[in-house]
């Protein structure tokens, strides 16, 4: 019996690396402490009230962004330690095993739990006070949408102290990722934990295109939308078409995986390269998912810091929206040594440099609308103003990379590392960086320090261009990804050492720019002076009219909308002594809080957890319970409520002050 | 004091109205994520259905008087729930729940043809794993399968709905849901019944 026990728990826990241990205490002194600071201060029911079951989008955003903080910091660490191994390749930090893994999490954490959440955290905050929403279209399903992302989060970064982690890359090709070359647990915790979250992911897509579409207030058409909306909508619609491949895609390979199937199977007929292009046909749309909403960022904050419009609004949106549509018929760049013959390479090699044509109009559009503007330098802007030369470079370089016949030379190499790097990092992490600090005085109604924020800035920067700079070096040299060592003292020496040891030393610079931040954060919320008027920056959009942050209904009257940038305009005409009339008070409906998103998606955990291990004593139930809440969910009243007048008129006289 | 309810219970009624239209919008956008989701496992069926694997293919598999008895089952069923619908438009909660639970039958009767099929497949040793043919198809027409399978729980927990609460906006709007999805599979239905089927045994 003790002997079961006993081997039950060596494969069940990951056993046998001291990291992995120090991690385990460090998870559970976490815990404790966290169990214990909401006991001691009595916050339980403050919790489960005010955040577990709500439906509000602003507090479901400020969830979404707290937990994408909390996932960067963990896919940080994960590059520090893989930059850490490099550097010193001879040290054997990491061994090959280790190393596999930490480099799949790391790509998996930061693009599905880090930007994902960041972008749906400022979509969630930001969309409905542009539109002059009171909510988004479907608050339940939005709340649900969150709750599966995390647990779905949940269960796949549990894999690093229990079972073991994924090792078969970020995208998990098969046959690496079937069931003969990765018998373990891993690859069931990589296809459960992303498909969960990536079922949230597609709601939320559907929920905001309806949002957009349907809900905008009087007088807003669609070319009078914020261009942060416009890129919603234009990542959500890609969302909408491209997540499904990837729930089809991991369902597949689980079928390989748990019953014998033969889709990806080197035997049985399964054909490994159908994998390749249907996760790279999701895959592909997926980077452009990210990146719209930090283009849409972006433009919001060159046009607020320059005190300018927008230059070329049309073109903008015609842009985003072909990116979004291109998008779709690029995926085969990524294989292009697959061997698909000349001219579909050649198709690929085309239609991935036209996607240069509409993004290199954005970033003419965006020096454009600063030329001959009154540029102030606040955080948001100075993220934004490095961006363009970030993004330039990385965007040159993957033309760079388009080119089929050269490709053959920088395939997985560090080229493509370097390359993809810094279109995401200096595209979308800048990016929602940017609108965090543009948008943090509308979330908590106080700006963040200046001053902090300009060391983080400047340590990610600077750090950014010493990391990954030398990685396209390294490239041309020859340096595959995926390498834990290279050997330089057995006789082989390949010249890597030095750019290694400078890119390690970059990364570190970026790992000390994230404390500051952590700092800022910190230090703002001891000292802050209170944003008394809602619209710190001088603001064009309709977001900046509220109070910060914005009471529970948003918008006690819907504003009409006559043009575009419509709160400038309005500010004009207020100091002009011609404010646009109000309607009148009317009592506002507001959807109830509801428990059922939380358990729902606890069930999914649970099925997940399940299936993980083959165990269907935990998937059976699981299920059922899935089943069981929607039902109960679709006999449910679910009237919402009404907040009367008066109490309107009282919110709006304590948050707007005296006005 | 009276004129402000009423005036309340207006405004109320308007807003529900409104909110059931959202719910049909958003509606329409799930259906367009499942015409990608059926779309990936067609072109899968479509690459490997020559993948034998030395195991039978669909001349030795397929017993098309079954297929073809499913198909007209399951047409006949979306007839039954367009009925449904012109009830429902007439404002008749009786045809409304005859029609229905007349399309629920006939979809059991199509669940029960199609699982009889599977086992009989299984027994005669063509299994998910015996091919990577036999992997996509049972997992192209196993997922219409489970969708059928939800269609008809979802409209046995609208039945008694209906017979709870009548018809009003909100059991109208899932009325109205139900029928798109429920025409939707049957569509889905047509394509697997020319691709997997008769491509199969032509």
């Amino acid at each position: 019996m003790w002997e079961n026990i006993k081997t039950f728990a060596s494969e069940f826990f990951v056993t046998g690396d001291p990291l992995i241990y120090g991690a385990d205490v460090s998870i559970a002194l976490t815990l404790v402490a966290i169990v214990f600071a909401l006991t001691y201060f009595k916050k339980w029911q403050w919790l489960w009230k005010e955040w577990i079951t709500t439906v509000d989008h602003k507090k479901i955003g400020i969830m979404y962004i707290l937990c994408s903080i909390l996932m960067l910091f963990r896919g940080g660490v994960d590059a520090l330690l893989m930059r850490t191994q490099l550097a010193m390749p001879d040290m054997q930090f990491l061994n090959a095993e280790h190393y596999n893994a930490i480099f799949t999490t790391h790509g998996v954490i930061m693009i599905l739990f880090m930007a994902m959440p960041f972008m749906f955290g400022l979509f969630n905050i930001m969309v409905p006070l542009q539109i002059g929403a009171r909510d988004v279209a479907f608050p339940f399903l939005n709340s649900l949408s969150f709750w599966l992302f995390f647990w779905g989060a949940m269960l796949f970064n549990m894999s690093f102290v229990i079972g073991g982690s994924p090792d078969a890359g970020w995208l998990a090709y098969p046959p690496l990722s079937g069931i003969d070359h990765s018998p373990g647990v891993g690859q069931n915790f990589y296809i459960w934990g992303i498909q969960i979250s990536g079922i949230g992911s597609l709601m939320t897509g559907i929920n905001f295109v309806v949002t957009i579409l349907k809900m905008r207030t009087p007088g807003m058409k669609l070319m009078r939308m914020p261009m942060f909306t416009w890129s919603a909508l234009s990542s959500c619609l890609t969302i909408m078409l491209a997540f499904p491949i990837l729930t089809v895609t991991l369902a597949m390979l689980f079928i390989d995986r748990f019953a014998g199937g033969h889709f990806f199977t080197l035997d049985g007929g399964g054909n490994p390269m159908m994998y390749i292009n249907l996760i790279w046909m999701w895959g592909h749309p997926e980077v452009y998912i990210v990146v719209l909403p930090a283009f849409g960022v972006f433009s919001e904050i060159f046009a607020t810091f320059s005190k300018k419009k927008l230059f070329g609004y049309t073109s903008m949106v015609l842009a985003m929206m072909s990116i979004a549509i291109f998008s779709f018929f690029t995926w085969a760049h990524h294989f292009f040594t697959m061997g698909s013959g000349a001219n579909v390479n050649a198709f690929f090699a085309v239609t991935t440099m036209l996607i240069a044509i509409p993004t290199g109009v954005k970033i003419f559009n965006w020096l454009f609308t600063m030329y001959k503007g009154k540029i102030t330098f606040e955080t948001p802007m100075l993220w934004a103003i490095s961006f363009i030369p970030c993004f330039v470079i990385g965007g040159m370089t993957g033309v760079m990379l388009s080119v089929a016949p050269a490709d053959f030379q920088f395939h997985n190499s560090y080229f493509l590392i370097a390359h993809f790097h810094q279109v995401l990092i200096g595209g979308v992490v800048f990016g929602f960086f940017a609108g965090l600090y543009y948008w943090w005085p509308k979330m908590f109604g106080f700006r963040l320090n200046e001053r902090i924020g300009k060391w983080a800035f400047w340590f990610w920067n600077i750090g950014f261009y010493v990391c990954f700079m030398p990685q396209y070096g390294l490239g041309l040299m020859g340096m595959t990804r995926r390498v834990n060592e290279y050997d330089w003292s057995q006789g082989w020496d390949m010249g890597w050492m030095p750019l290694n040891i400078v890119s390690t030393v970059g990364a570190f610079l970026m790992g000390i720019g994230f404390i500051f931040q952590v700092w800022q954060i910190a230090y703002s919320i001891k000292n802050h002076k209170r944003d008394v008027n809602g619209d710190p920056w001088n603001g064009r959009t309709l977001e900046w009219s509220l109070p910060s942050p914005a009471p529970v209904y948003n918008f006690a009257t819907l504003p009409k909308i006559q043009e575009v940038d419509s709160w400038w305009e309005e500010k004009e005409r207020i100091k002009a002594g011609k404010p646009t009339p109000q309607a009148p008070l009317e009592p506002i409906h507001m959807p109830d809080n509801s428990a059922i998103p939380f358990i729902q998606s606890l069930f999914w955990f649970i099925a997940g957890f399940g299936f993980v291990f083959n165990w269907m004593f935990f998937a059976i139930p699981g299920l059922i319970g899935v089943a069981v809440t929607m039902i109960v969910r679709s006999f449910q009243k679910d009237e919402g409520y009404y907040i009367p007048v008066d109490e309107i008129k009282k919110t709006e006289a304590s948050t707007r002050g005296a006005g | 004091m009276a004129h402000h309810t009423a005036a309340q219970t207006a405004h109320h009624h308007s807003h529900e109205e409104e909110h059931e239209s959202l719910k049909t919008m958003g509606f329409w956008m799930f259906l367009i994520t499942d015409v990608i989701l059926f779309s990936v496992l067609f072109a899968t069926f479509i690459v490997l259905r020559g993948n034998f694997n030395g195991g039978p293919g669909p001349h030795e598999l397929f017993q098309m008087p079954g297929v073809i008895a499913e198909t007209f089952i399951l047409l006949t069923s979306s007839f039954t729930c367009g009925l449904a619908l012109l009830s429902l438009n007439a404002g008749k909660v009786k045809g409304v729940i005859g029609w229905l639970a007349v399309t629920g039958i006939l979809g059991i009767a199509f669940l029960t043809l199609e699982i009889t099929e599977f086992v009989h497949m299984v027994h005669e040793g063509a299994t998910i794993s015996t091919s990577a043919f036999l992997t996509a198809f049972y997992t192209l027409v196993g997922t219409h399968g489970l969708h059928v399978t939800i269609g008809i729980v979802w409209m046995t927990g609208l039945l008694i709905q209906l017979k709870r609460n009548g018809l009003n906006a909100k059991t109208k709007r899932k009325v109205n849901n139900l029928s798109l999805y429920w025409h939707f599979l049957d569509i889905i239905w047509i394509f697997v019944f020319s691709f997997v089927y008769l491509m199969g045994v032509m």
